[in-house]
C-alpha cells in the first residue's frame, strides 16, 4: 500500500513537471519579445528565481525556526561566483577594464559554475554558522544581516578588483537568453524554460529533504528546541545542515538572478532584498513550500507588471497623475504587506501545501458520498 | 602635536556622530528591554523626523517647527506601537519583528512617494549650524554641542527612570512582564511611554544629525539605525548608559577607520564588531545576564 | 478552519482581481491605440530614465529635454506619412536590478527607439534586453565606455569618461598647478569609480589619494579631513548630486581650501543651490552644454518650464537649464532623424539607419563613429559655480591635445 502510494506520487510529480515544462516551451514560442505579453515571460523567469530563494529561506525560517536575514549575502556570493567563472576569456579584458583583464583566465561551463555558486555560498554559510548559529532568534537575525553587509563591502573592495572587478559590473557571461537549441533550422529559445527547470529541480530537492528524517528533525527543532534535544536530535548539527542547505540554494538563486539580469553588481544585494524575500515567505505562509512559490510569482507579477500603472498615472482605467505618480506602487505594496502581517498572519497557505487542499476536498466528497 | 592636529577633526566628528547614535540607540535599548523586540522601524522614525522638519519649516517659523517636530515624532512612535505591535503582543517574537520590518518598508516607501526619491535639503538652524574653530579645527557648532546635549538628556532620562513612578514601572516591566502585570501596572500604558520616550530622543537626534549632514533621503535612517542597534548590543541591550557608551565608541572608531584610509570598510567594521560581541560576550559591556540569548 | 478558508478565499480574490485588472488596463491601452491609429499614426520613443533613487534628479532633467523637444516637434515624417510621436517613460529607479524589467516594459510597449539613461550602470544592465529585442538605444549622458563597447545597438551622443577624465586632469594641472589630487568615488558605482580611474591615469596615479564611501553615507567630514591632511591641491568628486550637496556642505563647514572638480553629473541646480552664499568653495565641472549656447533653445525651454508646474518641479524648482536637458533635447531630434532616414518605425530599420545619422544639435554637431557608435566629440565645456548668484559661469572649452 505504502509502496504504491509513493510510486503514484513520483508518477504524478513527474507528469506535472513535464506538462509544466512543455507549457513553458509552448508559451515561449507563442509570445514575441515585442508583444504586450512579453512581460509574462519576464515574470515567469524572475518569479522562478525568487521562488527558489524564497523556498530556501522558508526552509530556514519556516521549517527550522532559525530567523536568518543573510539571504542577500549568500545570493551575492552565488551571483559573483557564477559570473566570475563564466565570462568568456576573450571578453575579460573588456569587463575587467580597470584591472587588466583580471587574474582568472579560464571559463567554466555554466552548469558547473552554477553548482560552484551553491557550493561557495554553502561553504561561507558553514564558516559563519560555526559561531553564529549558537545565537537565538533576533540575535541570529541581526548577526546574519551584518554578515551580508560585510560580504558586500569585501566584494566591492578595489584590492580584490582582479577577481571581483571591484565596484564595477560583471557582464557578458552566459545568460538565460543564451539558452536555445537548433532543430533543423528553427531555433527554439529555452530562455524561460531554463530558470523554471532549474528552480523546479532545486525546489524538488528541498521538498525531498523536508520529507526525510532530517526534515522531521528540523520541524522538531522549530517546535521546541529543548524537547528536540531531549529526543536525541543533535541541535547544532541539524541547524548547521539547514543553514548550509538553505545557503546553497540561495547561492544558486543568486547565480540565476545573475543569469536573468545579465549584469552583476554588489550594490543590488542590499538588506532590502532580504526583506523582500522575508515578506514573500510571510505572504506565502511560513512553512509552506507551495505558499512561497505562489507568493513569489504573485509578488513579481504585481511589482513588475500589474501594479506598474500605479506609477505611470493610469490604473484600472482611472487617470490621476497626481496620485498615481512615482512610488505609489510601492506604497500600495507595503500596505498590502502590512495587512497580511497584521490580519492574515498565516499567509496564503499557512503551513499547508497545495496537494493538501485537494486531498481534503476528496476526503470531504467521499464522506458526503457515504 | 602634529598627530593631534591632523586627527582632531576625525575625533570631533566621531564624538558628534557617537552622540547622535546614542540618542537613537536609547530607543532601541528601551524597547528591547521591555518587549524583547528589535524595532527595525526606529531608524525610519528618525528619517521621518528629518522629513517633517524639511516640510514644516517651509511653512512655519523655526521656534514652532522644532518642538512640533519632536512632538510629532513621539506621536509617530506611539502610533506605530498601537497599530503594528500591540495587536501582535501574544504572537511569536518572529511575527512582531516581521511587522517591524514591514513598518520600516512602509515608512521608506511613503517617504519615497512624497519626496519623489529626491534628496531634500535640511533647513539650516541659525547658531547651531554656524561654523566655529577650535584648536585649529574648523567645524560646525552642532558638532561641539551634540555630546553635551546627549549627556544632559541621558542624565535626565536616568533620573526619570530611577526616581519617578512611571520609571519604576518601566523597570519592573522590563524585569518581568507578567508579574508586573499582576502587580497592577498598566503595561500597555508603560509600553506606549517607552515608545514615546524613545521616539522623542530619536527626534532630537535627527535634529542634530541633519544639522550636521543636511540631506534627507528615504533610506537615510537605515544605516544610523543599524549602527545604533549595534551600539545598544555593544553596551549591553537594556542598559541605557551601556547604549550611550557603545554609541560613542562606535562613532569614534568609525571615524578613526575612515581617517586611516580604510573607508571601504567603515560600515562593515560595525558589523564585524557586532558579530564578535555576540559570540564573545553576548551580554555586552553592561548587560544583565539573560539566559534566552544563547 | 473557517478563518483559513476565509484567508484562502481572500487571497484567491486578490489573485483574480489582480489577474483581471492586469490585462484590462492593457485592453484600454489597446483601444486608445486603435482610436489613435484611425486618426493618425503613432511612433513610440522610449524614455529610459531614472525618476527615483540616487540619480532621480538628473534623470528627470534629462527626460524634460526630450519632453520639451516633443512639444516643439510633436510629429515626424516617416516614409511620406505623418506620425505622431509618443514618449513612453519607464523608471529604472537608478538601480541595476530594476533596469532590465523597466527596459522590458518599454519593449512590450512597442517602442521604435529608446533614449537614455542618465547613469551608465543602468544602461549597461539594460543593454542586453534592448539587444535581444533588436531595439536601438541612444545614450544621452551615460559616459562609461562599457555602454557602447562590443555591441551594435547602443549609440551615444555625449563624450566618454576617458576623455572627460583627461580633460579634468589637464585642467587641474594647468589652472591650479596641482601636484596632488584627492579622488572620491562611491563604492559600487560605475560612474564615479570609472571617472576617478581615468582621472588618475591622466593625472598620475602616484599623485592621487583615492578613497571610496559606502552607499547611504551622510557623514563626509572624514573625507574632507583626509583631503586636507594629505595636502592635496584639488578635490575630485564625480559622485551623484545627492552626495555632492553633503560634500559641499562639509567642505564649507571645514573650510576645505582647495577647488572641487567634478564631471557632468554636478552640472545641476542642486549643486548651485548647495553652494550659493558659501564664499569659501570653488566648484568646477565639465559638461556638455553651457546656458547661452543657443538662445532659441534657452528661451523656449525656459518658457516651457515656466508654463508647466510639473516640469518646473522636475527641474528642481527653478528654470535653470541643466546640460542633460539640452542633451535630452538633442537625443530626441537624433531619434527623429534616424526614424526619417529609416523610413519605417521598425526598430531594426532604425538601428540600421542610426550609424549614418548626423545632426546639428544645440550641444554641438553630432555624428557617430564606426567603432562603437559613440558620438565624435572633442570638446567639453568647463564651468565654475558662482557662489554669489548661484549660477554657472563659463570658464573655457577644453579638449585634449
Amino acid at each position: 500500500m505504502e509502496n504504491t502510494n509513493t510510486k503514484r506520487t513520483v508518477l504524478v510529480t513527474t507528469v506535472c513537471l513535464l506538462v509544466l515544462f512543455a507549457l513553458v516551451i509552448a508559451l515561449e514560442q507563442m509570445i514575441a519579445p515585442t508583444s504586450k505579453w512579453a512581460m509574462l515571460l519576464t515574470v515567469i523567469k524572475k518569479g522562478s528565481v525568487y521562488a527558489l530563494v524564497a523556498v530556501s529561506m522558508n526552509l530556514l525560517n519556516g521549517f527550522t525556526g532559525l530567523f536568518s536575514l543573510g539571504q542577500a549575502g549568500f545570493m551575492l556570493l552565488g551571483a559573483y561566483t557564477y559570473a566570475i567563472f563564466t565570462i568568456p576569456v576573450e571578453n575579460r579584458t573588456a569587463v575587467y577594464q580597470y584591472f587588466d583583464g583580471g587574474i582568472i583566465q579560464f571559463c567554466l561551463p555554466w552548469i558547473i559554475a552554477l553548482l560552484l555558486a551553491g557550493v561557495v555560498a554553502a561553504f561561507f554559510a558553514y564558516l559563519i554558522g560555526l559561531p553564529v548559529l549558537r545565537l537565538k532568534s533576533d540575535y541570529l537575525a541581526i548577526a546574519t544581516l551584518g554578515f551580508a553587509e560585510i560580504i558586500r563591502a569585501i566584494c566591492q573592495w578595489d584590492k580584490l578588483g582582479p577577481i571581483t572587478n571591484g565596484s564595477n559590473v560583471l557582464k557578458s557571461y552566459t545568460r538565460f537568453n543564451s539558452f536555445k537549441i537548433d532543430l533543423g533550422g528553427t531555433t527554439i529559445s529555452l530562455a524561460t524554460l531554463a530558470p523554471v527547470a532549474i528552480a523546479a529541480v532545486c525546489i524538488l530537492v528541498i521538498v525531498l529533504l523536508i520529507n526525510s528524517s532530517y526534515g522531521r528533525a528540523f520541524k522538531a527543532i522549530r517546535d521546541d528546541e529543548i524537547a528536540a534535544e531531549a529526543m536525541g536530535i543533535n541541535l547544532f548539527k541539524h541547524k548547521q545542515l539547514a543553514f548550509c542547505t538553505s545557503s546553497f540554494f540561495a547561492g544558486i538563486g543568486g547565480a540565476m538572478l545573475a543569469m536573468f539580469a545579465g549584469t552583476v553588481q554588489a550594490t543590488q544585494f542590499k538588506s532590502a532584498m532580504t526583506y523582500e524575500f522575508l515578506l514573500i515567505v510571510v505572504i506565502g505562509g511560513m512553512g509552506s513550500i507551495t505558499g512561497s512559490t505562489l507568493a513569489s510569482f504573485l509578488f513579481i507579477a504585481a511589482s513588475e507588471w500589474w501594479l506598474r500603472g500605479l506609477d505611470m498615472g493610469k490604473f484600472l482605467g482611472i487617470e490621476a497623475p497626481d496620485i498615481f505618480r512615482n512610488g505609489f506602487r510601492l506604497v500600495v505594496f507595503s500596505v498590502i504587506i502590512m495587512i497580511f502581517v497584521l490580519f492574515f498572519r498565516k499567509g496564503i497557505m499557512g503551513t499547508k501545501e497545495l496537494p493538501d487542499l485537494f486531498k481534503r476536498r476528496k476526503k470531504a466528497e467521499k464522506e458526503a458520498a457515504e | 602635536m602634529e598627530f593631534f592636529h591632523t586627527n582632531l577633526p576625525h575625533l570631533l566628528s566621531g564624538i558628534s556622530v557617537g552622540g547622535q547614535y546614542a540618542l537613537i540607540a536609547i530607543g532601541y535599548t528601551m524597547v528591547y528591554g521591555i518587549l524583547r523586540l528589535i524595532n527595525f522601524a526606529h531608524g525610519d522614525v528618525f528619517m521621518v523626523a528629518g522629513l517633517m522638519m524639511v516640510y514644516l519649516s517651509a511653512a512655519l517659523p523655526l521656534y514652532i517647527t522644532i518642538p512640533l517636530v519632536v512632538l510629532l515624532t513621539a506621536l509617530l512612535g506611539f502610533t506605530i506601537e498601537k497599530v503594528a505591535y500591540k495587536p501582535l503582543r501574544n504572537s511569536p517574537r518572529m511575527s512582531v519583528m516581521i511587522s517591524a520590518i514591514g513598518v520600516s518598508y512602509l515608512l521608506q516607501n511613503l517617504a519615497l512617494y512624497i519626496t519623489g526619491g529626491l534628496n531634500q535639503n535640511y533647513p539650516a538652524i541659525p547658531w547651531i549650524s554656524d561654523t566655529v574653530t577650535i584648536f585649529g579645527a574648523v567645524t560646525k557648532r552642532v558638532t561641539i554641542i551634540t555630546p553635551f546635549l546627549t549627556i544632559a538628556l541621558v542624565v535626565a532620562l536616568v533620573m526619570f527612570i530611577n526616581h519617578t513612578k512611571t520609571g519604576m514601572a518601566m523597570r519592573a516591566v522590563a524585569k518581568d512582564f507578567e508579574t508586573s502585570q499582576l502587580m497592577g501596572i498598566k503595561i500597555n500604558h508603560i509600553i506606549s511611554m517607552t515608545f514615546v520616550v524613545g521616539s522623542l530622543l530619536a527626534g532630537i537626534g535627527s535634529l542634530l544629525y541633519f544639522s550636521n549632514y543636511p540631506g534627507v533621503t528615504p533610506t537615510v535612517g537605515a544605516m544610523p539605525g543599524l549602527k545604533a542597534f549595534v551600539a545598544a548590543v555593544f553596551g549591553g541591550i537594556g542598559s541605557i548608559p551601556g547604549a550611550v557608551i557603545g554609541a560613542f565608541i562606535i562613532g569614534i572608531c568609525e571615524n578613526i577607520i575612515k581617517g586611516a584610509g580604510l573607508t571601504t570598510f567603515s560600515d562593515a567594521f560595525t558589523f564585524v564588531l557586532l558579530i564578535i560581541i555576540l559570540v564573545a560576550k553576548p551580554t555586552g559591556l553592561f548587560g544583565e545576564k539573560a539566559t534566552d540569548k544563547v | 478552519m473557517k478563518k483559513r478558508i476565509l484567508a484562502f478565499v481572500l487571497a484567491l480574490c486578490m489573485v483574480f482581481a489582480l489577474a483581471a485588472c492586469g490585462p484590462k488596463t492593457e485592453n484600454n491601452d489597446n483601444q486608445n491605440n486603435n482610436s489613435n491609429t484611425t486618426d493618425e499614426k503613432v511612433v513610440k520613443i522610449g524614455i529610459f530614465e531614472p525618476a527615483s533613487g540616487d540619480n532621480g534628479a538628473g534623470g528627470k532633467q534629462e527626460a524634460l529635454g526630450a519632453q520639451y523637444a516633443n512639444t516643439v516637434q510633436p510629429t515626424v515624417e516617416i516614409g511620406g506619412e505623418t506620425y505622431k510621436v509618443e514618449l513612453v517613460p519607464a523608471d529604472n529607479q537608478s538601480s541595476n536590478d530594476k533596469a532590465p524589467s523597466a527596459a522590458q516594459t518599454l519593449i512590450s510597449a512597442g517602442v521604435s527607439v529608446v533614449l537614455g539613461s542618465y547613469g551608465s550602470g543602468v544602461s549597461i544592465a539594460a543593454s542586453d534586453i534592448f539587444g535581444d529585442a533588436g531595439v536601438p538605444a541612444i545614450g544621452v549622458s551615460c559616459t562609461n565606455p562599457q555602454v557602447t563597447a562590443g555591441n551594435s545597438h547602443y549609440f551615444r551622443i555625449c563624450f566618454l569618461d576617458p576623455f572627460q577624465g583627461t580633460v579634468l586632469a589637464n585642467f587641474a594641472k594647468e589652472n591650479f598647478s596641482a601636484t596632488k589630487a584627492y579622488c572620491l568615488a562611491k563604492l559600487g558605482d560605475d560612474y564615479s569609480v570609472g571617472l576617478c580611474n581615468y582621472f588618475m591615469q591622466a593625472f598620475g596615479e602616484e599623485n592621487c589619494v583615492y578613497e571610496t564611501f559606502p552607499e547611504g553615507t551622510s557623514d563626509y567630514s572624514a573625507y574632507v579631513t583626509n583631503a586636507k591632511n594629505n595636502g592635496c591641491d584639488v578635490f575630485f568628486a564625480p559622485v551623484s548630486t545627492e552626495a555632492a550637496a553633503l560634500i559641499i556642505d562639509q567642505a564649507v563647514a571645514q573650510d576645505l581650501g582647495m577647488p572641487i572638480l567634478a564631471g557632468d553629473t554636478w552640472d545641476s541646480n542642486v549643486i548651485t543651490a548647495a553652494a550659493q552664499g558659501k564664499s569659501n568653495v570653488q566648484i568646477y565641472v565639465t559638461t556638455f552644454y553651457q546656458e547661452g549656447g543657443n538662445a532659441e533653445f534657452d528661451e523656449g525651454f525656459k518658457a516651457y518650464l515656466n508654463s508647466d508646474s510639473t516640469a518646473m518641479a522636475n527641474n528642481g524648482g527653478n528654470d535653470m537649464i541643466a546640460a542633460t536637458s539640452a542633451m535630452g533635447y538633442d537625443a530626441y531630434f537624433v531619434a527623429l532623424e534616424a526614424l526619417k532616414a529609416a523610413g519605417s518605425t521598425d526598430p531594426a530599420a532604425v538601428m540600421a539607419a542610426l550609424p549614418s545619422v548626423t545632426y546639428e544639435g544645440v550641444s554641438g554637431a553630432i555624428a557617430f563613429d564606426d567603432v562603437n557608435g559613440d558620438a565624435i566629440r572633442d570638446a567639453a565645456y568647463v564651468k565654475v559655480c558662482n557662489t554669489e548668484t548661484g549660477t554657472w559661469d563659463f570658464v573655457s572649452v577644453q579638449g585634449i591635445d
